[in-house]
C-alpha cells in the first residue's frame, strides 16, 4: 500500500502538478482546517506530522507535567477526508515508547497502532509513519495504547469528513472533547489501586451516613444494610474508581471554561468525545434541546434528548439551535457525581451561564451485584433487592426484552423501565435533571446507514466480565489478558458476543478493528458502535462481522481495568490476502 | 537467606519474560508505614514503627515487614523485627505468607520461620495470623478496622496478640502467656492518602507466666501509652 501511494505521488509528479503534502498539524488543525490536499481525480491523499512531547497542562485547579501533540497541552484536532489516503509521521520526543491508535477506524491492522499486537510501538527518538486510506466518515478520536500515556494527555480528535453531504443541517461544528486530567501520573494511579484499591474513593459511607441512614430508615435497616455489603467486602459507592480529577472540555478546566460562539438560530453540531481514562459523563446543556445524529461516528436516525451519558471511549454527535441572544452552559456531571467539566455556548466571548450544582452521588444497589456468583449463593431474602419484577416471571426467555434477563432463582431483572441497558433497580440508572426530561438510551439508537445486511450470527461467545475489587484484578471469564488465549474468530462470520456483566462497575468494551453491533431490539436498525457500555448486573449482546484479517486488541476502554487484566487479542484467522480483495464482502462463514 | 533470593527471582521471572512487552505484568511496589509514632507512657516513652514494604505482582509478593519499639529512657531497642515474606493468593481475599523473621533487640536474637494468612475478612476487619517456628515458637494474631468519621477523618482500632507455646526465660517470655496489645487511633489524611498524621492511644498487657515474669523483674504487666505519629502510604 505504501509502494502504491509512491506510485499516486510520482503519476502527479510526472503531471507536473504542486506536490506539497506536508504540513504541520497543530494551530492550522486545532482550528478545523483540513489538511488534506485535493488532487484531481479520485485520489486525495495528505501527509500529517504530530511530535509526541512532555507538555505542562494547567487545568485551572493544578498544573503537572503530562504528554501531549506537537508541544500543546491542548489536544488537537485532525481532519481526513473519506478517500483520502493519509501519511501521518509520528516522532516519539519522549524516553519511553509510544504509539496511536485511531480510535474507530477500520483500518489494516499493522496500522492499528496497538503495541504488542499490531506492532512494536514507536522508540524514543523514532519517527513511525502511519499510512492508511479513509473509508468512513465521522466523527472519531486518536491516543496513545502505550502504558498511562493516554491517561496522562497524549489523545486528539479525528473528524473524517464524509464524501456523501450530511443527512443533518448546521450551520457550525465544535470538537468538545472531555478527559479527567489527575494530578497523578497514571502509573501511580495503578500502583495506588494495586495497594489500596479505595485509595482515590472519596466517596465512602461513613459514620455521619450512617447516622442519617438510621434516623430515615432505622437503626437495624441501617445496620442491616452495612451488614451486607461488610459481608460481600463491596462498596455501594464504587463508582468512579478514580476520583480527585479535574475534568476538562478540549483542554480547558471548569474555570478556564471553553466557549463556542453561535449567532442565535444557528444549528451547531457538538461532536463529544469521551477521551476520559476512567470517568462517564452524564451531559446536558440547560435550556437546548440536543438532537443526537450520530453515535461512534456512525449516524443514527435523529433522536431529540435533554440529557445523554458518554461512556468512556464514546462519541457522540448533537445538533443544537440556540434560539436567544444568550450564554449556555454545556455540564458534564461524572456518572459518581465527584466533579463536573463545563463549557459555554455563547453569542460572543466571555459570557457565562448559570452552573448548575453537581446532583447527588448515586448508590450501587443488590441490584448491580446480581450477575455476581457470590450473590447467588447468598440470603435474598435478607437483602433490598431494588424494584426486582417478581410478577414477570412466568416470562418465557424469548420474550425478555433487550437488556434482561432472568436470575438464578427464576426473577426477571431489567427489562423496559427507565432503560433497559441497566438493571431494573440499579443505583446508576440514568435520569434527565430536567422534569420528564429525555435521557438518551441505547435502545433509541437507530442506525441510519446499516453497513451490513441483517443476518443471523453464526455462533455466540460468551465473555463474562470479571474482576476482584480488593486485589484490583479485573478479567474477561475470570482470567486475565496475561494468562488467555486470544479469541480466535473465521474471516467471514457473523459473530454474536454475549456480555455478562458479574461485576459492580461499568464496563466500555471495546473490539479494535471491526464494528459492534448492538443488539438493542431493533433489527436491522442495530446500532453500529465500537464502544459498547455494558452496566453492572446486566447482559448486553453485540455482533460483529468479522471482515477484518489480522490481529486486534478487545478491551474495557477504563485504562485501569484495562491495564489489571480485562483485556483479550482478537486474532481473525483467514480471509483475503491482499487489501483490495476485502472489498468485496464475504458472502458466508 | 540467597537460596529464598533464587526461588523468588525464578517465581518473577515468568512475569518479565514471555510476554509481549508492552503487556507483561510489571512489578508493582508500595511502602505502607502503617506505624510511625512517639508513644508516652507513665513510665517510659517509647519510638515506634511498623510497616510492610512489598514489590510483586497479582500473583506473587515479596514482603519485607519490620517493626520496633526503641525505649528512649533506656537508650535500647525492646524489639525490632524483620520479616522477608513470600506472599500468594490462596482465596479471593487471602494471601498465604511464608517467610522468615530475624529478632534483633537488645538482648538475645532470635530466628524463626514463618507461616500464616493474610487478607480481608468479611465486614472489613483486615486480618493477619501468622504461625512463627522455630526453638521458641509462637502465634500472633491480629486485626484491624478502618472506621470512617468522615472519608478524611478515620478511626483505627487495632488488636495483636502473641501467644509463645514454650518459655524464653531470656527473652521474658513465658509459656502460654500471652501479650495483647490494644490501638485506637484517630489520623487525618492531610496529603492525599500519602500522608495522615494521627493520635491514639497504645495499651499493652501481658498474662499468665509472662505476667509473672514481668512481675519478678519489678514492671507492670500493663501500660498504657498516648500516642502521636503518621501513616505514609506511597
Amino acid at each position: 500500500m505504501r509502494a502504491g501511494l509512491i506510485g499516486v505521488l510520482h503519476l502527479y509528479s510526472n503531471q507536473g502538478m504542486t506536490i506539497m503534502l506536508t504540513s504541520i498539524v497543530s494551530r492550522a488543525a486545532v482550528l478545523g482546517v483540513g489538511l488534506g490536499m485535493a488532487l484531481s481525480g479520485a485520489a486525495w491523499a495528505g501527509t500529517y506530522n504530530l511530535t509526541v512531547d512532555y507538555v505542562t497542562i494547567d487545568t485551572g485547579e493544578f498544573t503537572r507535567t503530562g504528554i501531549g501533540y506537537n508541544g500543546s497541552a491542548k489536544p488537537p484536532t485532525l481532519r481526513f477526508k473519506e478517500g483520502e489516503e493519509v501519511t501521518i509521521n509520528v516522532t516519539n520526543n519522549l524516553d519511553e515508547d509510544t504509539s496511536i491508535h485511531w480510535h474507530g477506524l477500520i483500518l489494516p491492522y499493522q496500522e492499528d497502532g496497538v503495541p504488542g499486537i499490531s506492532f512494536d510501538g514507536i522508540k524514543p527518538g523514532e519517527t513511525f509513519t502511519y499510512n492508511f486510506p479513509i473509508i468512513q466518515g465521522g466523527t472519531y478520536w486518536f491516543h496513545s495504547h502505550s502504558g498511562f500515556q493516554e491517561p496522562d494527555g497524549a489523545y486528539g480528535a479525528l473528524i473524517l469528513e464524509p464524501e456523501e453531504r450530511e443527512k443533518y443541517r448546521y450551520d457550525k461544528e465544535y470538537v468538545v472533547q472531555l478527559t479527567d486530567t489527575h494530578p497523578h501520573w497514571g502509573s501511580r494511579i495503578m500502583r495506588n489501586l494495586k495497594m489500596m484499591p479505595d485509595y482515590y474513593n472519596r466517596q465512602q459511607r461513613t459514620l455521619t451516613d450512617f447516622l442519617s441512614d438510621a434516623s430515615e430508615t432505622g437503626l437495624d435497616a441501617a445496620w442491616a444494610d452495612r451488614a451486607n455489603w461488610g459481608e460481600m467486602r463491596m462498596m455501594p459507592t464504587d463508582i468512579e474508581d478514580v476520583q480527585g480529577f479535574t475534568p476538562m472540555i478540549n483542554g480547558m478546566g471548569p474555570d478556564q471554561n471553553w466557549t463556542g460562539l453561535f449567532e442565535k438560530g444557528e444549528r451547531i453540531r457538538l461532536r463529544f468525545i469521551n477521551s476520559s481514562a476512567m470517568t462517564y459523563f452524564d451531559i446536558r446543556i440547560p435550556g437546548l434541546k440536543m438532537t443526537v445524529v450520530q453515535a461512534d461516528g456512525n449516524d443514527v436516525l435523529p433522536v431529540p434528548v435533554d440529557e445523554f451519558r458518554i461512556a468512556v471511549a464514546e462519541t457522540y454527535d448533537v445538533i443544537v439551535r440556540p434560539r436567544e441572544d444568550k450564554a449556555y452552559t454545556v455540564f458534564a456531571e461524572s456518572m459518581g457525581r465527584t466533579a463536573f467539566a463545563r463549557g459555554t455556548l455563547a453569542p460572543r466571548e466571555g459570557m457565562e451561564a448559570e452552573v448548575p450544582a453537581l446532583r447527588n452521588p448515586p448508590l450501587l444497589t443488590m441490584a448491580d451485584m446480581a450477575l455476581d456468583p457470590a450473590m447467588a449463593s447468598m440470603d435474598h431474602g435478607s437483602m433490598a433487592m431494588g424494584e426486582m419484577d417478581h410478577a414477570n416471571m412466568p416470562m418465557s426467555d424469548d420474550d425478555l426484552p433487550p437488556g434482561a434477563h432472568r436470575m438464578p432463582d427464576g426473577t426477571i431483572m431489567g427489562g423496559p423501565g427507565k432503560d433497559p441497558f441497566y438493571a431494573a433497580g440499579s443505583g446508576v440508572t440514568p435520569e434527565a435533571a430536567k422534569k420528564h426530561g429525555k435521557f438518551l438510551s441505547y435502545k433509541d439508537l437507530k442506525a441510519s446507514n446499516p453497513l451490513y445486511p441483517d443476518r443471523e450470527a453464526t455462533r455466540e461467545i460468551e465473555l463474562r466480565l470479571t474482576g476482584n475489587m480488593e486485589r484490583y484484578i479485573w478479567s474477561i471469564n475470570g482470567v486475565k489478558y496475561q494468562d488467555a488465549d486470544p479469541i480466535r474468530l473465521q474471516y467471514g462470520e457473523r459473530v454474536r458476543f454475549k456480555f455478562v456483566n458479574e461485576t459492580m462497575m461499568t464496563h466500555p468494551m471495546h473490539l479494535h478493528g471491526m464494528w459492534s453491533i448492538i443488539d438493542n431490539g431493533t433489527g436491522a436498525r442495530d446500532p453500529i458502535k465500537h464502544v459498547v457500555s455494558v452496566a453492572p448486573g446486566t447482559e448486553v449482546y453485540m455482533e460483529t462481522e468479522v471482515d477484518a484479517p489480522g490481529q486486534w486488541a478487545f478491551h474495557c476502554h477504563l485504562s485501569y481495568h484495562a491495564d489489571s487484566g480485562m483485556f483479550r487479542k482478537v486474532i481473525v484467522e483467514g480471509g483475503p490476502e491482499d487489501d483490495l480483495a476485502k472489498l468485496n464482502l464475504p458472502t458466508g462463514g | 537467606m540467597k537460596t529464598i533470593l533464587k526461588v523468588l527471582a525464578g517465581a518473577f521471572a515468568p512475569a518479565l519474560i514471555g510476554l509481549s512487552p508492552a503487556f507483561a505484568e510489571e512489578v508493582l511496589w508500595a511502602v505502607q508505614v502503617e506505624q510511625l509514632e512517639y508513644r508516652v507512657g507513665e513510665d517510659e516513652n517509647v519510638a515506634a514503627f511498623d510497616f510492610d514494604a512489598y514489590a510483586g505482582t497479582d500473583e506473587l509478593k515479596l514482603v519485607w515487614r519490620t517493626e520496633g519499639e526503641y525505649s528512649t529512657d533506656e537508650r535500647a531497642w525492646e524489639t525490632l523485627e524483620n520479616q522477608l515474606r513470600v506472599q500468594v493468593p490462596v482465596s479471593p481475599f487471602f494471601d498465604a505468607v511464608a517467610g522468615v523473621r530475624v529478632d534483633t533487640p537488645e538482648g538475645e536474637n532470635r530466628v524463626h520461620a514463618v507461616l500464616g494468612l493474610h487478607g480481608l475478612a468479611p465486614q472489613w476487619f483486615e486480618v493477619d495470623a501468622d504461625l512463627f517456628v522455630s526453638e521458641y515458637p509462637s502465634l500472633r494474631l491480629e486485626a484491624e478496622y478502618e472506621g470512617l468519621i468522615t472519608n478524611r477523618i478515620i478511626l483505627v482500632p487495632s488488636i495483636e496478640l502473641d501467644v509463645p507455646f514454650r518459655d524464653d526465660l531470656a527473652s521474658d517470655i513465658g509459656a502460654f502467656g500471652p501479650k495483647l496489645e490494644v490501638g485506637l487511633r484517630l489520623s487525618y489524611d492531610l496529603i492525599d492518602r500519602a500522608f495522615s498524621p494521627y493520635i491514639g492511644v497504645h495499651y499493652e498487657r501481658v498474662f499468665g507466666e509472662t505476667a509473672d515474669i514481668a512481675r519478678r523483674n519489678g514492671e507492670d504487666n500493663g501500660t498504657v501509652f498516648f500516642v502521636a505519629g503518621a501513616r505514609i502510604l506511597y
